[in-house]
């Protein structure tokens, strides 16, 4: 059983004279209970597929369906069935904690206490401030209001539009664990963001370029889908270091990593004492050069660099 | 008054509340000349208020401060003409072409033409902007405005430019390009003050300051820091330090 389906869905914008593709022929296929991470730079397409697949835009082409239900015809009916939370922060600024989850209970008909379990967690930590206006909260705040509201009326399906954006290394990880959690309750959940490290904390995810899906696997399967050898360098000056490895014939590409350069081999690459040599003749100092596995960065940018048909 | 030849920025129990809530608590710092300048922090640990006092936008409660040779309190103006700033959320003219943006901006600092064309040209190269020159800021990829937005901070050539959290939501490729501007521009005399969360961006600093609850927590090369807090890299160091705040916000 699928809760989201797409087939060969493209969306095409307007601009101008000029036609932009926003989506290109992505097709996929999530499962229930499965937490799926489109992952990718601004640009990429994500918001573009969420918002065909919560029923706010139309395909240009492909069909879809969330919950077994179209997104076209029976897009009142997914209505019912799904969460958003949108990138933008969508709820009524001037209203209260209190009112805007009221509010959002009393459309779908429902209550705050009737699926209060779901909400529970998070509630909690925006409880103390319940009667400020939400225009008021932090970003922190803001967001974990954002997610109970999206929660209230117990969804199938929740649809998350980066809602780690912009947002702190330790509210990222408490977000993620909120996310975990729902993902117990069996909630299904699509989430896009542009941090290629979130990647690891999703089931499985589509790595997105372009209005193109890249690959889509389980994060551990992308890492192992790169084969090519790969190398960490660093030396004690860096800056003098990346001009020197992008001269070195036996290297293809050169990339920073946090205090190192990950470098990948060209065809006439021969060893790592050779590549040693070569930069001790430059003059540098506490050379270090080891073989690594790659991280997601590496395949994505990997994958970037790869023709598409 | 502070000042010193080898600091660009000097902080000296820089204050600023607002009401009864202290956003930056008298903090002090020394940034070099020349170096890169990581300053990180969770949302609402002070950072863009401590910013926007070293831009000179804001003026603080107590404590001084000196950016560039001036005083932050009593020669804001004269910091504005000194400094670059980029943020992610507003860089360029998006309905300007690339020449007029380049154009607006060198105007505004009172450069004059043939310098402006001179930069101008500088920079076509350095980007191989040759074709989309006039083409509308609008039109062009995300990667590449990100990367013209610095180039016309910096266009001015000021001793030192703010970019605040510059690489978010940009392609894993373009973010490293990017660095590299960062690098060559640093390399080449300019001091860089860098928000980021993005924390492999924080290794790529010469120094790293973490502000928690308005306080400087931590404060040295990130060598030092994984050290000091026996970390991996500097995610595991801020995680230490920032999980310690009781304050949150933005």
């Amino acid at each position: 059983m699928y809760s989201i389906t797409a087939h060969n869905i493209s969306k095409d914008y307007q601009n101008g004279k000029a036609v932009v593709s926003a989506l290109r022929d992505v097709s996929l296929q999530v499962k229930a209970g499965e937490l799926f991470g489109l992952i990718g730079p601004d640009g990429a397409g994500k918001t573009s597929l969420i918002r065909i697949l919560t029923t706010l835009l139309l395909p240009s082409k492909g069909t879809a369906s969330v919950a077994g239900l179209d997104v076209v015809k029976d897009f009142k009916k997914i209505r019912q069935k799904i969460g958003y939370m949108p990138g933008r922060f969508s709820l009524y600024q001037d209203l209260s904690v209190q009112e805007n989850l009221d509010f959002f209970a009393s459309i779908f008909n429902t209550s705050i206490e009737a699926n209060y379990h779901l909400i529970k967690d998070i509630y909690e930590q925006i409880a103390p401030f319940k009667d400020r206006k939400a225009g008021k909260l932090s970003g922190g705040m803001k967001q974990k209001l954002a997610l109970s509201c999206a929660l209230i009326h117990k969804p199938e399906v929740l649809f998350l539009d980066e809602p780690t954006t912009g947002v702190d290394v330790v509210s990222r990880k408490e977000f993620w664990q909120m996310l975990q959690h729902l993902k117990q309750e069996g909630l299904s959940i699509l989430v896009a963001t542009p941090y290629m490290d979130e990647a690891a904390l999703c089931d499985r995810v589509a790595l997105m370029q372009d209005g193109r899906f890249l690959q889509i696997n389980p994060p551990a399967d992308i890492i192992h889908s790169y084969t090519q050898p790969l190398w960490s360098v660093k030396a004690s000056s860096m800056y003098a270091l990346l001009q020197h490895l992008r001269d070195y014939k036996g290297i293809d590409t050169v990339f920073p990593f946090g205090e190192t350069y990950h470098i990948t081999a060209s065809h006439s690459w021969q060893s790592p004492e050779a590549l040693q040599q070569y930069l001790q003749q430059l003059g540098h100092e506490q050379i270090n050069i080891q073989q690594i596995t790659a991280n997601i960065e590496d395949v994505f940018m990997h994958l970037m660099n790869q023709p598409h048909d | 008054m502070i000042d010193s030849n080898s600091h660009i920025i000097t902080a000296n129990k820089l204050t600023k509340t607002f009401g009864d809530f202290t956003a930056v608590d008298a903090i002090s710092l020394d940034v070099h000349k020349g170096e890169i300048f990581g300053f990180l922090g969770a949302n609402g640990a002070g950072k863009s208020t401590a910013m926007r006092m070293f831009c000179g936008l804001l003026s603080p409660t107590s404590g001084e401060a000196s950016v560039a040779g001036f005083d932050v309190r009593t020669q804001s103006e004269m910091i504005k003409r000194n400094i670059g700033y980029m943020s992610q959320k507003f860089s360029l003219y998006e309905d300007l072409t690339v020449r007029e943006n380049m154009r607006l901006y060198g105007g505004i600092y009172g450069m004059s033409s043939a310098a402006i064309k001179q930069k101008t040209a500088a920079i076509v190269e350095e980007l191989h902007l040759q074709h989309e020159l006039n083409s509308l800021v609008k039109t062009l990829p995300l990667g590449w405005k990100q990367k013209l937005a610095f180039s016309v901070a910096i266009f001015h050539n000021p001793p030192l430019v703010f970019l605040d959290e510059p690489t978010g939501g940009v392609d894993p490729i373009t973010r490293r390009e990017f660095w590299e501007m960062i690098y060559r521009a640093a390399n080449a005399g300019t001091t860089v003050f860098v928000t980021t969360h993005y924390m492999d961006e924080a290794e790529y600093c010469n120094r790293v300051c973490i502000m928690v609850d308005g306080k400087i927590e931590a404060m040295d090369t990130p060598a030092q820091l994984r050290q000091q807090f026996h970390a991996k890299g500097m995610e595991d160091v801020f995680l230490q330090l920032a999980r310690k705040a009781t304050r949150s916000g933005d």
